[in-house]
């Protein structure tokens, strides 16, 4: 599925750029008849059957969907005739900026898949649909990628104005803004599902943009409570010379505070990344990491603040003293871990890797629980009417189950998904914060993160 | 500090339940799956201790008998098939088929077929437990769990983690008569006796939701507080009824207590604390005895249902997650020789 499914996208990127002066815009891409088609047909054929055979409870009445078949027509037969006009179709929108130019990773085993996060969302809408059919609902996914944020910013427009209501942005910061802005006062909502940039939560809130991705300080702070549970006090800080990494080393210095952790010296780690592949290189950084963290003043551990992970799995088992390592390499806080089994995920994971051919990724993980919120407002209210699903999404009976163990729920203030953050290394996970006895008056997800008497958004304040 | 005054009032209890009891409860053995440990405890009512550990297939789960009581039919979810073993001399009986990841099993009222959910495909399978072969495959929603039969035999219900429905089957048929939307991620469905209402718990969404079999309506929600946990907390998993349909038991999850429902009013109307994350819940026959299967703490809350207190916590493997009681009372003590 997943083959014929990228041949679409290239073979469209081959008609588009034949035709036209702007070969990068992939045009949209319908996964309706794509998802439909189970990878087991015996599933699916069986699935359709039992639709069919269903009557299907509205709203409180029950509204009988035609007749009674056998056990399992074939799939494609069985959406039946009559039934197909009241079906109600949500199209959503997955907005994907490509950065050819990003550094590979340090480790072959971290080459991202190509369709990071796309095949969160294709999940998503299979989920969204199973349970759709029951309820005559149809989720419909489209595509549009290119390089170029500016492009993306006027299709999206574009297909707004032409009736879709919901995307789901693996976008930068900026052109995260950038889009919230040019979509202002259409009937539309964002879902910023890569971004982690405080800002964009913040003091360059939108009201239209709400985000599954968790942010930097969420993200600090679930390792600052795990590493003050552990009593591992006093912080190094290693530090990346991008902004991105600036904007984390402030919410990890925020996070210390917070919880009454102490960061006892910070080093900038100035690092030329030059090539990833090569036949040798361990040699040098042996020398170099030892070297680089000598003299440090008494300290626990060292938090490796590497956002574009360009150094940071250098220095596990190399630093000078022998000091566990966490933050963005060695034991590091994410929305999703592939090995994660708790609380059902191991079905998840199952789901995932049929349908994507590979682990899930927390970009996937991200653009699932997108696709997924939109899917469960669409349950919830019987309908697919964008202002309603949007209000309802926003309101405190809005309530999402995303294999965490809990409900998720999206902050009032500035429209963020909170979600329980995971701790893992690269095998498995840890731990998974908040930790026990961090106490808050209405909910604990609220420890994580920028809380609200805390925000300077104003844009959801109405 | 709340820990150690339940644990001394939990200690005074047994004490008092104990010579309370008078003659006590025929010994029945109650079966006990322990999903991390690979095997089931058997634990003797009476005594109330393990007095026999039987190893299992990989990751036991659902756990039932056979009607007569002479087999104890578990899900080893990671093996993909069900096991039989003897309710006596405890041997392997047989393998059952099952689909991929089963873990909710249900037998029809006349004792055969048995119907099991498979997580990880999205079906129930139907599978006659004498002959060992599978009947049919039932399609459901995404993540089939939680798994109730109509008293009389004619209606089965299935519910589906993640499409949040409860599926009315007809077991004559195996036909789809409706779809029922409850609240996030349910767990269990439960028929009262009578066949007047069947529960459906929402761990999730927090709820559980009584629905009329007849109409297929949602007609209550019930909904729990407890003070000082927080409502993320309690998410509802097992429910069984007492023996007149008077009162249910829903386990609350990570809440650590099982919530007495008084099921003709709704009305919840206390919480005994139990140990943690207290999933299914089984009673012995004479519906005297509660079982709560506590997969964190690793043990299970014995709960004296006359007066609604728990009276011992007992060890078990790592992870207990299913319980059912023998049908008859235990002949004489087992030897305890484990595994």
């Amino acid at each position: 599925m997943a083959i014929s499914l990228r041949y679409k996208v290239t073979k469209w990127k081959r008609l588009v750029s034949q035709a036209s002066p702007l070969p990068v815009l992939v045009d949209s891409v319908k996964f309706v008849s794509v998802c439909s088609v189970r990878e087991r047909k015996f599933r699916s054929a069986a699935a359709a059957a039992l639709i069919a055979g269903a009557s299907v409870l509205v709203a409180g009445g029950s509204v009988q969907a035609g007749a009674p078949p056998g056990l399992a027509p074939p799939a494609e037969t069985a959406p039946a005739a009559g039934e197909v006009s009241d079906v109600q179709t949500l199209p959503i929108l997955m907005v994907r900026q490509l950065r050819p130019a990003r550094l590979p990773p340090l480790s072959l085993l971290d080459l991202p898949p190509k369709d990071e996060g796309l095949a969160g969302a294709r999940l998503a809408v299979e989920d969204n649909n199973t349970t759709g059919r029951f309820l005559k609902q149809n989720f419909a996914l489209e595509l549009i990628e290119s390089e170029d944020p500016a492009e993306l910013i006027a299709e999206t427009k574009k297909r707004v104005e032409g009736g879709i209501g919901f995307i789901v942005t693996d976008l930068d910061a900026k052109p995260t803004i950038e889009l919230a802005d040019a979509l202002k006062g259409l009937d539309a909502v964002i879902f910023n599902a890569s971004a982690p940039d405080e800002n964009i939560r913040e003091e360059d809130c939108r009201a239209n943009l709400k985000h599954t991705a968790p942010s930097r300080t969420m993200l600090a702070d679930a390792l600052a409570q795990y590493l003050a549970w552990k009593r591992w006090g006093n912080w190094v800080l290693i530090i990346g010379p991008s902004p991105e990494d600036k904007g984390l080393a402030e919410a990890y210095r925020r996070a210390a505070q917070r919880f009454g952790m102490k960061v006892v010296e910070e080093r900038e780690f100035k690092y030329d990344p030059g090539s990833r592949r090569s036949d040798g290189g361990f040699e040098q950084i042996q020398q170099q990491i030892p070297t680089f963290t000598q003299k440090l003043p008494p300290h626990d551990v060292l938090i490796v603040v590497d956002e574009g992970e360009l150094f940071g799995d250098y220095f596990p088992y190399r630093t000078w003293d022998a000091k566990p390592v966490a933050g963005t390499a060695g034991l590091y806080p994410t929305s999703w871990h592939p090995a994660i089994e708790l609380w059902g995920g191991t079905q998840f994971q199952n789901r995932f890797k049929r349908l994507a051919g590979r682990n899930m990724t927390p970009l996937d993980y991200n653009a699932w629980m997108a696709v997924r919120s939109i899917g469960e407002a669409a349950t919830r209210k019987q309908s697919v009417e964008r202002k309603t699903l949007i209000d309802y999404m926003l309101s405190p009976d809005f309530e999402l189950a995303a294999f965490k163990g809990r409900k998720l729920t999206y902050r009032s203030w500035n429209g963020q998904l909170r979600q329980p953050v995971v701790l893992a290394t690269g095998k498995m996970h840890v731990t998974v914060s908040p930790q026990p006895g961090f106490l808050h008056q209405f909910t604990e997800l609220d420890t994580l993160g920028i809380d609200k008497p805390e925000t300077k958004c104003r844009a959801y304040q109405k | 500090m709340t820990l150690l005054k339940s644990t001394a009032a939990i200690a005074v209890l047994s004490v008092t339940c104990l010579l309370a009891a008078g003659p006590a409860t025929a010994g029945y053995k109650v079966f006990v799956s322990n999903e991390k440990e690979n095997t089931i405890s058997v634990i003797d009512s009476e005594k109330l201790e393990v007095v026999h550990t039987i190893k299992t297939g990989n990751r036991p789960r659902g756990i039932i008998l056979s009607k007569d009581g002479k087999w104890v039919i578990v899900c080893t979810s990671d093996d993909n098939r069900m096991q039989v073993y003897d309710t006596e001399t405890y041997k392997l009986v047989k393998d059952l088929p099952s689909g991929p990841d089963p873990e909710l099993p249900i037998l029809h009222t006349s004792g055969n077929p048995l119907y099991v959910s498979n997580e990880d495909d999205n079906l129930v399978t139907v599978v006659d437990i004498q002959k060992g072969t599978i009947i049919t495959d039932i399609p459901v929603g995404v993540e089939p769990e939680g798994m109730g039969m109509s008293p009389d035999g004619k209606l089965l219900v299935n519910t589906s983690e993640t499409t949040n429905m409860a599926h009315f089957i007809t077991t004559d048929g195996f036909k789809n008569v409706e779809n029922i939307l409850v609240d996030n991620r349910p767990r269990v469905a439960e028929f009262k006796s009578d066949g007047s209402e069947v529960w459906v718990s929402a761990e999730i969404g927090g709820t559980v939701s009584v629905i009329d079999p007849a109409q297929k309506k949602v007609t209550h929600k019930i909904t729990f507080e407890i003070q000082g946990i927080t409502k993320d907390a309690i998410q509802p998993v097992g429910v069984r009824f007492n023996q007149d349909n008077s009162k249910a038991f829903v386990a609350l999850g990570p809440a650590n207590r099982v919530a007495v429902v008084d099921a003709k009013t709704y009305k919840v109307e206390k919480y005994i604390l139990v140990g943690q994350r207290v999933w299914n819940l089984g009673f012995t026959p004479d519906f005297k005895l509660l079982f709560t299967t506590n997969g964190t703490s690793n043990d299970v809350t014995v709960i004296d249902v006359a007066s609604e207190k728990p009276i011992k916590s007992i060890k078990t493997g790592r992870y207990p997650w299913g319980v059912v009681s023998g049908i008859t009372p235990t002949k004489a003590a087992d030897s305890g020789d484990a595994k």
